[in-house]
């Protein structure tokens, strides 16, 4: 169901007229066609396994089939001698580490001495057919020395298995946190009651419909050009010549348009180095387009997250001390993973306030496929975790649980315990149209056994505020050069994942230029020609490429109104842009011309006009160790409201409809932000019922499930009805106001749907997915729940303790021995405003 | 991606030719049908024909003739889709309508044959998977290794038959036409099925099915329940197959299959005897359902766990037969 107050129409068909009937572009605001999906709809996008080019070789990889063991011997010569393989390589052929952090360069293109998961890529092969490629990579034949392998977080922690990586904070703990806002020992004291959980979230992947593919072309002088399935081009350019060791000068990415990304296409891949050196060892193009069970291996999915919750709450509901802990399985690699542990302990503070605050976390190695970032990254869990916690909170207080969040918000323009700067905050106004349009309050406890409705909101950052890798450069560029035929050429780094970056980039400069969308012609993803974004992911990409495509545009307005102000002699501030044409606002029809006859004057009187724009992120304010995770230049917020049908013989769960409500700050396309909050509920059903990434730990560890078949998401048939409600609150740092829609909306939908259980049949299901078996199993036993209660044995380390603004902190952490001793409270508990 | 190993292809013009054939490759030729279960098995390499003998084109392969009165003969060749929308068979035997009509997705439906379904290859989490995926367990029994991974004791394979159609041809009793060199063999739906997840057909590899023949309706009430994850795609994990025949409004002769919980399709007769001879009221429900129950044996190597799995054999038949109550044709 679409927004209520969706627009649709043409560029120019929008509801804002210009000064004397001379409409206004009226483009940011309307539901303008998809730039690209004219061409996704008669299927001639280019994706990257689309690509083909003479003399091209075929790649297929080599993968482990044991988990855990050290490479002895690898012959390759029953390969190498079959008639079509051109060449093979081992990890000897590239031994250079890569990662996307700086502090997990932890992978190779392919293992030069170790295997640490089935599926850890082993060799390469090219060969002038697919076919001859795959037998060539089943000749190849690995001796291995196995070592113990480890696949659980618990026997990480009791320190079973051998050690994964060299690396880490100890054994087979990558990373842990401990990270204390306030005092949490005295905000319990001031509390009332005291709640406790334990909950997990299992793991899940991406299940992009495009599998990963790239295709690596030589050039004669040497250079070497990669198209490839990326989010991140310019990270992926970064790996590329630090393992080819070559000048970032001579590599040249690509990014294709992806076939859906969700975080899955974010880091550099061992294939899309492997098909580079090959390309570079042969002198011909190599392709490789993974199978789906590769893409499986690939993963960089949702970590699986155990949490334990203890929160202190007065009666009034609020919250006077919260001690979150989680522990995330990470896999065999680092990934984004220090990154992703601190997102489960950094946005529980921006949607309801939190007098004092402690977040510890540890994220471990495993032998299987590593975790990374997926849609939400790192939040989904621990938001999960805190609505259905709140949940029980409402319950045992006898509240509404809508009632609840309403009554404890954190305030617009605020700063959290944690030094996150929140600027418009729309949550509440969420939380009125998801109640009202569910009748939420007429139904909630009311309804027969077997029907249930849960509420659960969420917070959701609109870009990082610091990028992958320290540097004061802008996150983000655009270039725009203005044609005398009226054509706008615009130049950046980002890619369309299919979340629509590309439309609402030509909205951006159409809008600024009153021209028409079809006037432009994009250029992006292609580190040679266009100024680098940082990539398709943290939601960033309207809020800070649109930043930079409105600097540059207004730049090359201003250019064209100094011309167009000469010629028609009048002040500069006079003129106007708007339906195509360039005019005097106090006198349209009279004093007027075309956008290309404005270019004409402008490049007569300035020369060639080509302009810039970039965007920095606002500085954070947090200054401690681990502040780098969580702030943004703006915040979105969700609330959804669901209603489930569940069996109470069987178990069996239907959700019947979903009431979503977000705060997008403003839509600048009405049809793609329903559309992306659509696929955001629709992605988090299948989290919260189905979606498992597990593993047998008793069979070496294999992926008990790595098919589309039988990796159970949902279809179509599953979809239940999406009543979506946009609020627009402009945010003062946001294009146009604008704020991130791409991921926020899915993480409401776990936990209203874990609530709308406890509502339909009175069982508490700790932990997703959901599903048949758990709630059986939950009506049958004593406590009425199922979930975890175990947690692993970790040693935290030394906490670092940041005052909260409240307590007059500024951001930066005590030194140690000032921190054992306590702080004295300066301010009430709560919010700075 | 993955890719289809070698083979060669014929497509014989006569029945004749097509058995020909078969008889003289032996077991390394298959017939081939829809394609939709045999295909991804051959990317996979749990069959490589070297040979595979096409039967679209021979004559009547596909098609329903005959009557409800008399009894509808359907070719083996007959695609699910065809079958599904034909309102004869519908409206005579709407529990085969459903089983048909919740097979795969319509595309697969458009390509797959009732033949094809019938002769399903069982499945296992442990065998359908990629060859690579199968060499780090070091294979299974059902092909290329030694031991059944589902349970490492046993001596037999234990992946489990997933048709939907072929408990419900069991349950109203069909006929099938095989068709080898030797000649034309007719044989009961039921006695098609073996309890081995290896050899799960008695058929002989050469022998072609040609033709499904269905009873005359003769107040038969029929209907099919499918347990599984998602309303398209996925196989079942249970399928209920129930044929009552009503005199008046006493129950004069009952079947009840289960189906995707074992090897082959299993009949429940204890629970069929005790629906027999009586109206279909809640306490006849109640105990052929506790009765159908210890009939579900199922392993775990479908999605969901085993133990919801034999609990759903009880739920499930029970709505099964309360749905007969109304049925009407």
């Amino acid at each position: 169901m679409a927004a209520p107050d969706d627009k649709p129409g043409a560029p120019g068909a929008g509801p804002q007229k210009g000064v004397g009937g001379i409409p206004r572009a009226g483009v940011v605001g309307a539901s303008v066609t998809k730039v690209d999906g004219p061409a996704k709809c008669a299927g001639q996008t280019k994706f990257a396994d689309d690509l083909v080019l003479p003399r091209m070789l075929f790649c297929k990889v080599h993968r482990a089939h044991v988990p855990h063991a050290r490479i002895v011997r690898i012959d390759t010569s029953k390969a190498e001698a079959m008639p079509g393989v051109i060449a093979v390589m081992t990890g000897k052929d590239l031994p250079i580490p890569f990662g996307i952090l700086p502090v997990s360069q932890d992978e190779h293109a392919l293992c030069p001495d170790k295997v640490r998961f089935v599926g850890d890529p082993v060799a390469a092969v090219a060969a002038t057919s697919e076919d001859i490629a795959f037998d060539a990579m089943n000749a190849i034949e690995v001796e291995y020395e196995p070592l113990d392998p480890v696949f659980s977080m618990h026997d990480a922690a009791d320190g079973r298995g051998a050690r994964i990586h060299d690396y880490g904070d100890e054994g087979n703990i990558h990373k842990k946190v401990a990270l204390e806002f306030g005092d949490v020992a005295r905000g319990f004291a001031e509390a009332d009651e005291v709640f406790e959980d334990v909950l997990f979230y299992e793991g899940n992947t991406h299940l992009p419909m495009e599998q990963h593919a790239a295709l690596a072309l030589p050039e004669p002088d040497g250079k070497v050009t990669i198209w490839s399935s990326t989010q991140t081009p310019h990270y992926l350019h970064r790996a590329l010549a630090k393992v080819l060791e070559m000048p970032p000068s001579r590599i040249r990415v690509i990014a294709c348009p992806n076939g859906g990304g969700f975080g899955g296409k974010s880091d550099p891949f061992n294939h899309e180095i492997v098909v580079a050196a090959l390309a570079l060892r042969t002198g011909r193009p190599v392709k490789i387009c993974l199978t789906r069970e590769e893409v499986f291996y690939c993963h960089r999915g949702r970590h699986p997250v155990l949490m334990a919750i203890k929160s202190g709450v007065k009666k009034d509901g609020s919250i006077s001390a919260l001690h979150f802990r989680s522990y995330l399985d990470g896999g065999a690699y680092g990934s984004y993973g220090v990154a992703s542990t601190y997102y489960t302990g950094a946005l529980q503070t921006v949607t309801y306030p939190i007098a004092n605050y402690r977040f510890e976390g540890a994220r471990f190695f495993t032998n299987k496929p590593p975790c990374g970032p997926k849609r939400g990254h790192g939040t989904p869990q621990p938001r999960f975790g805190l609505e259905v916690h709140l949940d029980k909170i409402a319950a045992r207080l006898g509240m509404n649980p809508a009632d609840l969040r309403l009554k404890h918000l954190v305030p617009p323009n605020s700063l959290t315990a944690n030094y996150l700067k929140v600027g418009s905050m729309g949550l509440g106004a969420c939380i009125e149209k998801v109640v009202a349009g569910s009748g939420f309050r007429e139904k909630h406890g009311r309804l027969p056994r077997g029907k249930g409705i849960g509420i659960a909101c969420s917070s959701y950052i609109c870009g990082a505020g610091l990028p992958i890798y320290w540097n004061s450069m802008p996150h983000t560029g655009v270039q725009l050069r203005l044609d005398r035929g009226g054509g706008v050429a615009v130049f950046c780094g980002e890619i369309d994942i299919g979340q629509g970056s590309d439309t609402v980039l030509a909205q951006f400069v159409a809008e600024v230029l009153g021209i028409d969308p079809l006037d432009i012609r994009l250029c992006v993803g292609d580190t040679d020609l266009t100024p680098v974004d940082l990539g398709s992911y943290s939601s960033r990409v309207t809020l800070m490429m649109g930043n930079a495509a409105i600097q540059a545009a207004e730049r090359a307005r201003e250019l064209l109104a100094k011309a167009v102000a000469a010629k028609l002699e009048i002040p500069g501030e006079r003129v106007g842009f708007g339906g195509g044409r360039v005019y005097d606002v106090e006198n349209p029809e009279a004093k007027r011309m075309t956008f290309a006859e404005a270019v004409v004057l402008a490049e007569s009187r300035f020369g060639t006009i080509g302009t810039v724009g970039s965007y920095v992120p606002p500085p954070s304010a947090g200054r401690y160790r681990g502040a780098g995770v969580g702030p943004s230049p703006a915040y979105s917020y969700s609330a959804a409201v669901i209603e489930v049908d569940v069996d109470p013989d069987s178990g069996w769960i239907k959700v019947e409809r979903v009431h979503v409500a977000h705060d997008i700050g403003r839509s600048i396309n009405p049809v793609l932000v329903v559309g992306q909050v659509e696929g955001s509920i629709y992605m988090g059903l299948g989290e919260a019922l189905m979606e498992e990434q597990v593993f047998r730990a008793n069979r070496q560890g294999v992926h008990k499930i790595p098919s589309l078949l039988e990796y159970k998401s949902p279809t179509t048939m599953e979809m239940p009805e999406v009543v979506t409600y946009l609020v627009e609150d402009p945010d003062p740092n946001g294009p146009f106001g604008a704020k991130e829609v791409g991921q926020g909306p899915l993480l409401p939908v776990p936990p209203a749907i874990a609530n709308a259980v406890y509502d339909a049949v009175g069982v508490r299901v700790d932990e997703v997915p959901i599903t048949p078996e758990k709630i059986l199993k939950a009506l049958d036993s004593p406590q009425k729940r199922y979930g975890p209660t175990r947690l692993p044995r970790v040693e935290w380390p030394e906490t670092t303790r940041v005052p909260t603004p409240w307590e007059g902190g500024t951001g930066k952490a005590l030194e140690p021995e000032k921190a054992a001793a306590k702080a004295e409270p300066i301010g009430p508990g709560g919010v700075r405003r | 991606m993955m890719r289809l190993p070698k083979f060669r292809y014929v497509e014989p013009r006569s029945l004749k030719d097509a058995a020909s054939i078969l008889a003289t490759e032996g077991p390394s030729a298959m017939p081939l049908a829809g394609g939709t279960d045999l295909f991804p098995n051959m990317k996979r390499r749990h069959q490589t024909p070297k040979t595979l003998v096409a039967l679209g084109a021979l004559p009547r392969f596909a098609g329903v003739r005959g009557s409800a009165p008399k009894g509808f003969s359907i070719g083996a060749g007959t695609t699910l889709t065809a079958l599904e929308e034909h309102g004869g068979i519908r409206r005579a035997w709407p529990g085969l309508h459903e089983a048909v009509k919740s097979i795969s997705t319509p595309i697969l439906r458009n390509m797959g044959t009732l033949g094809g379904n019938i002769c399903l290859d069982t499945r296992c989490n442990y065998y359908n998977q990629n060859y690579e995926w199968r060499r780090a367990i070091h294979f299974c029994m059902k092909c290329d290794g030694d031991t059944c991974w589902v349970a490492p004791g046993s001596d037999t394979c234990l992946a489990v038959s997933s048709s939907d159609s072929a408990p419900m041809l069991c349950a109203l009793d069909a006929r099938l036409h095989l068709v080898s060199k030797a000649g034309e063999r007719t044989i009961a739906a039921r006695e098609l099925f073996a309890r081995d997840g290896i050899k799960y057909l008695t058929k002989a590899p050469e022998e072609i099915l040609t033709q499904i023949d269905l009873p005359p309706v003769d107040g038969w009430r029929t209907t099919y329940r499918k347990l599984r994850r998602r309303e398209a795609f996925d196989f079942p994990v249970l399928g209920i197959a129930v044929a009552l025949r009503f005199e008046q409004e006493v129950v004069a002769e009952a079947r009840l299959w289960l189906g995707a919980v074992a090897e082959a399709p299993i009949e429940a007769a204890a629970a069929a005897k005790a629906l027999a001879g009586r109206p279909l009221a809640d306490e006849a429900i109640e105990e052929a359902s506790r009765l159908a129950f210890p009939v579900a044996k199922p392993v775990d190597n479908t999605d969901f766990g085993v133990r919801w799995r034999k609990e759903m054999s009880r739920i499930m038949t029970r709505d099964a037969l309360r749905s007969l109550r109304s049925q009407t044709r």
